[in-house]
């Protein structure tokens, strides 16, 4: 589903990936972790086509297609979801509106018909009382006055919606206190089908005992310096950065 | 290249030139000379055929005019206009004296249609089967061409006509409230305005009449060098109501045009009148060339008890906007509305707001102002809300709201309050907020292209003030919007 080879990449003239490789297949879920500064957001926004982000070299291929030619919404149509860290805020703009604007403009690129608003309604309905999210703050504006849980729980539920093929998770369980990470864990792993690829980037090892990952990528300064299983998460923990990083 | 990147070098680019009502009329011109002196005023005076009191009265702003100074505290900037390199009459060169539309000449009314105002009552009818009609003020340069709908608005008792018709039918009500909303000398463009102008429309309501339909004015100022200078008075008896539109447009011409109106409101017990403007001058190209400078004061007195005024506005064009609809709360329980959405692209030049004056007890206004700026452009509000000491239980919700398309525009509030008693409650927000990249890369992450991301958030952003349009011109306005930040983004 995804294959990046040789990923160099920076950011105002500084290089942050250099010479990354990770391939994706149908239904795997694969995490990230690293320090701070190695590159895990960066790898994020490139996939998902942030200008700021420009790509030095290697190829990506998404689907089989050069991602790299394909415009931010193209992506997005695709299949491709960024679970942004920092979801934006937009005032008057009603959350559900919205949902329902993003969900029709990705029908359209694919050559689909618009949902009628009774179905999208009903849709929505289902998927936030799955994920404890109120009709009230449906109505309010995009983001605005959302705590950070509340921010983080409506990117997932954007997610379910668009039923995106690769779901990328930047740092989903930053500002989420236990309730809520279960609440978003639970999302995210009903969406889990042998379709459907997850890469969850994530400091912290706790996310993965609730989304549970079938490969974990230690990245650092812009390499993948070791891969494992779960259970690399969890030396992880336990030595900590320097003396993976020292062992590599 | 970064979308806000773009912005900025598509912003140099646009206008402004797609501005769609830029053609001119070749039609005969009947004018003044250049320049303003006591005897152009008699001049204009007489084409009006205007009884003595009148043409003392213009006299009198005139030189009332001459001592006065041009304002400069805005936050515009332009070159200091030459007062004497103005025509200040220009009026079409009619055939005959207008018995029906057929005599008008068809130029001009080719001209209406191409704005999309039909003037001839039963191409109105035909046109919106069912739904409500609307009588037009059409006025062309300097004088009236045209209003419809004369004779249904009559058997209402309603009086819907051309100032310069109501100067002559209805002397008695024009001496009775001519001026008293807007003093002559108030402001040096009210004084002006005095001396010169030359039509407007006029509005009577009568007592306890509800107007069967919306009334509008179309201007157009078509003649190079020309001045417009249009007044328009509206009385509302106790307890009429009255919605009224205007919509403006011009020509697209390198030099700069003046329009320098006065539009004055009487509101009595528990009537109501609602005043929406559209407007849409020519805002001058992408290098900041040309274009109107639309300097206005329009103001309405709520002197009734509970009397009731709102203006809504959507300001998108002009190269420099110098407005401020005020509302004077007189009436103990009167209401002033306030609503704007002030658009500037390119190099236009906005300083709008309002001054809401309460002076009765239990006196109620709300403002709620929304700037967009994008390109180079520069967008100012300015508002004043007071309460006299006398004045209690006094009420006022404030909301400014401004939104930035890009990083070469600007966006200032500068909101004033004086309290003088108390029991006064005012309540002030005011938020900016900016469509940067990262706003653009979220919703295209989420499918939206850079044009359906900025139209939802702009119509999100406008919305409040698009409610209060009446149904007919609100989608009008949604698409007047939409098509001032066309290629505003990348």
């Amino acid at each position: 589903m995804l294959e990046i080879k040789n990923l160099q990449a920076s950011v105002e003239d500084k290089m942050i990936l250099n010479g990354l490789n990770l391939t994706i297949n149908p239904g795997e879920v694969h995490a990230i972790m690293g320090p701070n500064g190695a590159g895990k957001s960066t790898l994020a926004n490139v996939l998902a086509g942030q200008d700021a982000y420009q790509v030095k070299g290697g190829q990506i291929s998404f689907h089989s297609e050069d991602l790299l030619e394909l415009s931010i919404e193209e992506r997005a149509a695709k299949g491709m979801f960024l679970s942004f860290q920092y979801p934006i805020e937009i005032p008057g703009v009603a959350t559900m509106t919205f949902l329902k604007e993003s969900m029709n403009a990705q029908r359209k690129i694919r050559g689909e018909d618009e949902l009628s608003t009774p179905n999208f309604m009903k849709l929505v309905k289902e998927k936030a009382q799955f994920l404890n999210i109120t009709p009230e703050m449906l109505r309010r504006p995009l983001n605005v006055g959302f705590s950070g849980g509340e921010k983080k729980r409506n990117e997932i539920l954007q997610m379910l919606l668009l039923e995106p093929s690769l779901c990328v998770l930047d740092e989903t369980d930053s500002g989420l206190d236990i309730d809520a990470l279960r609440v978003v864990a639970d999302g995210v792993n009903s969406l889990r089908s042998p379709k459907r690829s997850m890469l969850i980037i994530t400091h912290y090892q706790r996310l993965l005992d609730y989304i549970e990952p079938d490969f974990v990528h230690i990245l650092v300064d812009g390499k993948i310096i070791k891969s494992g299983d779960k259970t690399l998460a969890l030396e992880l923990e336990r030595d900590g950065y320097k003396n993976i990083i020292a062992a590599a | 290249m970064a979308a806000v990147k773009e912005t900025v070098s598509q912003v140099a680019e646009i206008d402004v030139d797609n501005y769609k009502y830029g053609f001119t009329t070749d039609i005969e011109m009947d004018k003044a000379p250049k320049g303003l002196t006591e005897d152009i005023v008699r001049f204009i005076s007489a084409k009006k055929k205007e009884p003595e009191w009148m043409l003392e009265w213009r006299l009198s702003a005139y030189r009332k005019w001459k001592k006065m100074e041009e304002p400069t505290w805005a936050m515009v900037q332009y070159p200091k206009i030459d007062f004497e390199d103005l025509y200040y009459y220009a009026a079409p060169k009619k055939k005959v004296e207008l018995d029906s539309l057929d005599d008008l000449d068809p130029d001009i009314l080719e001209t209406y249609k191409k704005l999309g105002i039909p003037l001839k009552e039963q191409e109105i009818l035909a046109g919106v089967k069912g739904a409500s009609n609307i009588a037009v003020d059409a006025i062309f340069d300097s004088v009236s061409v045209v209003t419809t709908f004369k004779e249904k608005l009559a058997e209402a008792g309603v009086i819907f006509c051309p100032i310069s018709e109501a100067i002559q039918e209805h002397p008695e009500l024009v001496k009775k409230y001519l001026a008293s909303v807007v003093p002559v000398g108030d402001n040096f463009y009210s004084a002006l305005n005095s001396a010169v102008f030359t039509d407007g429309s006029f509005v009577y309501i009568p007592k306890g009449v509800k107007c069967p339909m919306e009334l509008s004015t179309y201007f157009r100022i078509n003649e190079p060098n020309t001045g417009q200078f249009e007044r328009t008075l509206i009385i509302a008896e106790e307890g009429a109501h009255v919605s009224y539109l205007e919509g403006c447009t011009a020509p697209m011409r390198d030099e700069n045009q003046l329009h320098a109106a006065v539009v004055e409101i009487i509101i009595l017990d528990d009537a109501e009148v609602k005043y929406s403007t559209v407007q849409n001058w020519y805002p001058g190209n992408s290098e900041g060339i040309g274009g109107v400078y639309n300097f206005v004061t329009k103001r309405a007195d709520c002197r009734g008890k509970n009397a009731k005024v709102s203006w809504t506005q959507v300001e998108t064009g002009s190269a420099i906007t110098w407005k401020y609809p005020s509302c004077i709360l007189r009436g103990d329980g009167s209401q002033g509305e306030f609503y704007s959405i002030a658009i500037s692209n390119g190099y236009q030049q906005i300083d709008s707001g309002t001054k809401m004056i309460h002076l009765g007890k239990n006196t109620k206004s709300r403002i709620i102002s929304k700037g967009i700026s994008a390109g180079k452009s520069s967008n100012t509000y300015r508002g004043i809300v007071s309460t006299q000491r006398s004045a209690t239980n006094v009420r006022n919700f404030t909301q400014c709201d401004s939104l930035l398309i890009g990083d070469k525009c600007s966006a200032h509030t500068i909101p004033y309050m004086e309290a003088r008693n108390s029991s006064s409650v005012f309540e002030h927000e005011a938020t900016t907020s900016k469509i940067n990249d990262d706003v653009m890369f979220y919703c295209q992450q989420r499918g939206l292209d850079e044009e359906q991301a900025v139209a939802l958030i702009v119509n999100g952003f406008c919305k409040e003030v698009l409610q209060n349009l009446p149904m007919e011109f609100a989608v009008e306005a949604q698409k007047l919007v939409a098509i001032s930040l066309e290629g505003s983004v990348g």
